[in-house]
């Protein structure tokens, strides 16, 4: 590497729009395929909750799948989707989101007690209002803990998209690799750190605010 | 789609039935960069965790710590320590080893942490000293748990040593980087897909270690 430091702040000062870019394109290819994630995780879970013999081989290939590497599963999606399309990188990583919130849902939709379903019964709840009062929200905390698990998982995955030429960030480690120049890279480093970070926060707000009795019970995530 | 004549025309290639780029010999190269992160992640975080996890302390610390570590991009680090350290398995491991130890810190700590406390008195009661309490009542109880985070850990090693290639490293990575680079699909295609069917042959062979290494007391007990 020579005398090049590790970070120029000159490049930094003079690149902020191009990074801005970059990280919002991150931002959409990682969390865009989480919020689609959850919104087929949730009726799905519903289904695996009232069929538990449907739940089993469904996990078990949703497992299957949560191991399959990232890179593979992009290069084997380019024939059909195109190389440096969105589609390559946010097919695997909503598969990979689904894999991990397709089983908190379920936990969460089974955390009920049965006698708080049974006393919602009792109140003369139809199933469908005692899914919508009772059974969803106590799944909340489950289905944060899911989220920020996935919600993570998926902006740091997204940089390897930067191999088959869709990365956000990730485009910032090629750059500085091709050119011996650390300073992207350790750019790219924070972003993506800063961007998992920031995610988080909104996560754990949102848990606040839609389940303020779960703040000091830590579910278990993944 | 004609992936499976790319796959007869990788397969069938004579570089790789034998020579430096043959599977037998990238394979070997992947589980052997796979195993030493693996192997140095456990040697560093698995009593560290144990100890955490049998005196209940600092376990906010660890998960917050395993958030954060989750939140770095592999590709990154691995960039990065090629830069800084120059090419070579070790600039490659340390990244491999940041993936894997925090998964295993957490798994060892949670899994002692989780020991039913009756038993931990009970241990105590008989005379066990505090190192036989851990090693003979609290590993045992962590071990479906830790296999578990060891399964993790592997895959996710196995996963990423792959992005390894990109630096210069050898494995079934190349195979992706290589024909990613020079547009022949049909080698990227033959790559990903062994590199599918390792990480496939790592979560059957924890599967049946799990299936194996529970003690049998707990197998009654737990069903």
């Amino acid at each position: 590497m020579g005398d090049e430091p590790l970070v120029r702040w000159h490049w930094l000062a003079t690149h902020t729009d191009y990074l801005r870019g970059l990280l919002l394109d991150h931002a959409v290819i990682a969390l865009l395929p989480v919020l689609i994630a959850l919104a087929g995780a949730v009726p799905l879970g519903l289904v695996c909750a009232r069929f538990p013999r449907l739940y089993q081989p469904l996990a078990a290939v949703f497992n299957v799948v949560y191991a399959l590497p990232a890179l593979a599963v992009f290069v084997v999606l380019i024939p059909y989707t195109g190389l440096a399309t969105q589609a390559t990188v946010m097919i695997p990583l909503t598969c990979y989101a689904l894999a991990v919130l397709l089983p908190t849902t379920v936990d969460g939709l089974r955390a009920v007690p049965e006698p708080v379903r049974q006393a919602a019964t009792a109140l003369g709840y139809g199933p469908w209002r005692r899914l919508a009062a009772v059974e969803l929200p106590a799944a909340v905390p489950y289905l944060v803990a899911g989220l920020r698990v996935a919600a993570v998982s998926s902006i740091s995955l997204a940089s390897v998209g930067a191999l088959v030429g869709r990365g956000g960030l990730g485009y910032l480690f090629i750059d500085g690799f091709q050119r011996t120049f650390p300073t992207p890279i350790i750019a790219g480093i924070v972003l993506t750190a800063a961007l998992a970070l920031a995610t988080d926060a909104v996560l754990l707000l949102a848990r606040r605010v839609l389940a303020p009795w779960a703040r000091r019970e830590a579910v278990a995530g993944r | 789609m004609n992936w499976f004549s790319w796959l007869s025309t990788f397969f069938s290639a004579p570089d790789r039935q034998h020579g430096p780029d043959s599977i037998v010999h990238r394979v070997g190269e992947h589980l052997l960069l796979s195993g030493e992160a693996l192997g140095l992640a456990v040697l560093l975080a698995v009593p560290l965790g144990l100890l955490l996890g049998y005196t209940g302390r600092a376990a906010g610390l660890v998960t917050a710590l395993t958030g954060a570590a989750r939140a770095l991009p592999t590709l990154g680090l691995v960039t990065l320590a090629v830069l800084v350290a120059g090419v070579g398995d070790s600039a490659v491991l340390v990244p491999l080893v940041a993936l894997a130890a925090p998964v295993l810190l957490v798994a060892a700590c949670e899994g002692v942490r989780s020991t039913d406390p009756d038993l931990r008195d009970a241990a105590r009661g008989i005379g066990l000293t505090h190192p036989q309490v851990l090693r003979q009542v609290c590993v045992p109880w962590a071990l479906p748990a830790l296999l578990a985070g060891l399964r993790t850990a592997a895959v996710q090693v196995i996963a990423t040593a792959t992005v390894a290639a990109y630096v210069g490293l050898g494995g079934l990575g190349r195979y992706v980087v290589d024909g990613l680079a020079t547009r022949d699909f049909p080698q990227t295609f033959g790559g990903a897909l062994l590199v599918v069917l390792l990480a496939v042959a790592t979560q059957l062979l924890f599967a049946l270690l799990n299936r194996f290494a529970l003690p049998a007391g707990l197998r009654r007990s737990r069903g």
